[in-house]
């Protein structure tokens, strides 16, 4: 909630034994690490626009989690919330990027050019490319937290950056809440268009708020840039087109974000980032470079295969059904891509898809013809 | 304007913080906090007209309510419980509404949220309570169960009768601003009264996030069981945090009795059974409100209320009373009949679908009850229904006579 959440200074006239939850049923990474010394440690503490431990752990507490799927459970409010609330996040981090430490430097590194490769994966097994990340704007709360004005003010800001792009980024922003009919329809022909978060994970962290005050979609007029505005972060980026040239992708990527990012500057508003977590995003999972660079490719052998996930696995990459995080692989079809976000740059991220994707296809090629995949199994990334 | 801001943010130096926002009112700055700082800083950057929302595609009570001028006056004001008017309003922004349902579309946090923001929810209230007007009208209560007369309807028509209301511990948070261990003094403060109660109110509490699959099974088969919401409505005013944590349901061993407790309410009380005896189910709903009122009592706490507003609750809607008295009720021709709506109307009636607001009715069974919660006493809307579905019987039965029905005169909505 905006503005302070002097509230939290109400409940400090009760002791913490009765205000911490009961995460005994719960499986998400905050539970594991929130323990009854940590809260009373940390409930007194606020971010300075007011985020608190209990606004932070709302979402995480809300929803248990799976048995089987490990969620984070916490949000951050603010680009603060990560260093007044360390000692929750600095484990929380660790444990979901694979061992990243407190110590740690993160390297950024947006120079298409150092990607090798990259522009020849087959297409008649992928089908699509994507690479997306996010970016928060410094100086402003994040979506769990931030006031309408200060949503709205993002947004001024995001659509004055966005409209001086030019040439194959040249482009146009559909605000939600003024968009015409036959606007819509377009977006949602195109798959652009995004929705209300339904998921519970999101609506209790406070981001479906105002819906859709300030929330837009800008993309080029080509279709292969686009950026949401005010939705799970300030920014979410988005390059893409058909086929497996993942190289023109993260080059129109690289280009893109660039651009913007000057624009911002130029407006006096850095992204938020710094040498340990890089680019600092709403959720902790989207630490360091943000991104998730993956294809739509067609692996029905290999997705039969018993040495499916293994390879996944080696290879530092992860599957998903074709419309997204949760859902099912439907005619063979999976989405593969990095499961890093922290700790390796963007173009060693992009580098571990581009070379694994090709892998992958060749096991799959190797499989229709019958023959077998274990002199070409990789070792662990 | 943003730089200057940004500035403060990443500089944290006190004095040049003191300088940009004028050091007279912050003699001891040294002493001041960050956030409060920063917290005001924020607020000359976003006045008042950078946060109005955007109620123009709205139909609800809030939305037709809110001026800037009044979200000038409000947004910076807090309750002794510091709840804000944007926690408050957050679910009539986030739930446009309906063009032809109008929603309240905004809650209480705390017993002061209505007066800290009166100049907001005293208007919601009258439009929302056919113009009663918590400035100058006083809302009577009375729980005299004796007074009720004609109180045993036809069991041919009606299936079953049922009285609901809510009651809020003072003291205590509401549900959308309550912490965990407000709630968890809630759960304790009710579950201990209740524990005091006997003979045919003697009962026992499950509590949501202990039961037994069985104890589970046996409340789902006695249409006891609460769930946890998904209205979009009640999540946006945030009264679905940290579920189950407690939350319960207390019954007596004849289940006629039942409490919800921490739902969307404090305490949800229901008295219900099958058939027609209005008038009993509303006598032991009186007596068990009185005993549990007295064993709260005995324990040094009372219930939220007022003379202005009577028994206060979350949602203004329930405001006064809280009470809704109803029946299960078939009337095959008469529901039928294109007078059936005017008749409710004018009898301050109004109907349901048997699965509850929201719902379509099946078959011939329709839910009736109340319109009214605030400006009348339990009494008074009690009598009202049962003189009302009297009078629908009275119009079914003329109609499978083949005779005529007459639309009554509406009734007086406040008394002089």
């Amino acid at each position: 909630m905006p503005f302070g959440d002097a509230h939290n200074q109400v409940k400090m006239k009760f002791s913490s034994e009765e205000e911490y939850p009961d995460l005994s049923k719960h499986n998400n990474h905050m539970s594991k690490v929130l323990t009854a010394a940590l809260y009373e440690r940390l409930r007194s503490k606020q971010t300075p626009s007011g985020f608190t431990l209990d606004d932070i752990i709302q979402t995480g507490v809300d929803n248990p989690g799976h048995p089987f799927i490990m969620t984070v459970g916490c949000v951050a409010g603010d680009e603060e919330t990560y260093e007044v609330f360390k000692e929750l996040l600095d484990p929380v981090i660790e444990d979901r990027h694979g061992g990243y430490k407190p110590s740690d430097k993160h390297k950024t590194d947006l120079t298409s050019s150092n990607l090798k490769g990259g522009d020849d994966l087959d297409p008649d097994y992928v089908l699509s490319s994507r690479v997306r990340t996010g970016r928060s704007v410094r100086g402003f709360c994040l979506p769990p937290h931030c006031s309408r004005g200060e949503r709205r003010a993002v947004e001024k800001l995001s659509i004055e950056a966005l409209a001086s792009l030019s040439g194959d980024l040249n482009g146009k922003y559909y605000a939600l809440k003024n968009m015409t009919d036959a606007e819509q329809q377009q977006l949602i022909d195109d798959h652009f268009l995004f929705d209300k978060p339904v998921s519970p994970l999101l609506l209790s962290s406070g981001m479906g708020r105002d819906w859709p005050d300030a929330r837009g979609i800008w993309h080029n007029d080509n279709k292969t840039f686009l950026v949401w505005v005010n939705e799970e972060d300030h920014l979410r980026v988005i390059s893409m087109q058909k086929g497996g040239n993942m190289k023109e992708v993260f080059n129109r990527f690289c280009t893109g974000l660039t651009k913007i990012e000057t624009l911002f500057k130029e407006r006096n508003h850095a992204f938020m980032w710094n040498e340990h977590l890089g680019y600092v995003l709403t959720c902790p999972s989207n630490l360091g470079t943000g991104l998730r660079a993956g294809v739509h490719v067609k692996l029905p052998n290999m997705s039969k295969n018993a040495k499916f996930e293994e390879v996944l696995k080696k290879l530092r990459l992860q599957k998903r059904g074709t419309g997204g995080v949760d859902t099912a692989a439907v005619g063979g079809v999976f989405d593969i891509s990095n499961a890093d976000r922290l700790g390796f740059s963007e173009v060693e991220l992009v580098q571990m898809v581009v070379d694994g994707v090709k892998l992958l296809v060749e096991m799959e090629k190797k499989l229709e013809k019958g023959q077998s995949i274990d002199d070409i199994m990789p070792a662990q990334k | 304007m943003a730089n200057s801001f940004t500035r403060m943010m990443s500089g944290r130096h006190t004095a040049v913080i003191l300088a940009s926002i004028g050091a007279g009112t912050l003699a001891s700055g040294y002493l001041l906090s960050d956030h409060v700082v920063a917290a005001a800083e924020r607020t000359k950057l976003y006045p008042p007209s950078a946060d109005f929302p955007d109620l123009r595609k709205h139909n609800n009570c809030m939305a037709a309510a809110l001026t800037p001028t009044i979200y000038g006056h409000l947004r910076d004001k807090k309750t002794p419980n510091d709840w804000t008017l944007d926690q408050c309003i957050q679910t009539g922004v986030d739930n446009p509404g309906h063009p032809f349902i109008k929603t309240v579309g905004m809650v209480a946090g705390d017993e002061e949220s209505y007066e800290v923001f009166a100049e907001l929810f005293d208007p919601v209230i009258k439009d929302r309570h056919n113009g009663y007007d918590p400035r100058t009208m006083k809302h009577p209560t009375d729980l005299d169960a004796s007074k009720i007369t004609s109180g045993m309807f036809d069991e041919r028509y009606v299936l079953s009768s049922r009285v609901r209301t809510g009651r809020s511990i003072r003291g205590l948070s509401l549900p959308p601003a309550c912490s965990r261990s407000e709630r968890r003094e809630v759960e304790r403060v009710a579950v201990t009264a209740l524990s005091g109660l006997k003979g045919d109110l003697s009962g026992r509490y499950y509590s949501l996030g202990e039961m037994s699959d069985r104890e589970q099974q046996q409340l789902i088969d006695d249409h006891l069981l609460f769930d946890k919401p998904v209205s979009p409505l009640l999540m946006a005013a945030g009264m679905a945090r940290d579920w189950p944590d407690a939350r319960g349901i207390w019954h007596n061993n004849e289940k006629n009795f039942l409490i919800w407790i921490n739902e969307e309410d404090h305490t949800r009380i229901i008295s219900m059974e099958k058939g027609g005896n209005m008038k009993k189910v509303f006598e032991r709903f009186c007596r068990g409100l009185k005993q549990v009122e007295h064993l709260i009592q005995e324990r040094g706490w009372e219930f939220m209320w007022n003379d202005r507003l009577g028994y206060v609750l979350t949602c203004p809607s329930n405001l006064g009373t809280g009470l809704r008295a109803g029946v299960h009720i078939r009337l095959p021709i008469l529901s039928r009949d294109p007078r059936f709506k005017r008749i409710l109307d004018n009898l301050r009636l109004q109907k349901r679908g048997t699965g509850g607001v929201d719902t379509a009715s099946t078959g011939d069974t329709v839910d009736v009850s109340n319109l009214d919660r605030l400006g009348k006493s339990e009494v008074e809307l009690v009598q009202l229904v049962i003189d009302g579905v009297n009078y629908l019987i009275e119009c079914e039965k003329r109609l499978e006579r083949g005779q005529d029905i007459k639309i009554p005169s509406p009734i007086l909505q406040f008394r002089k």
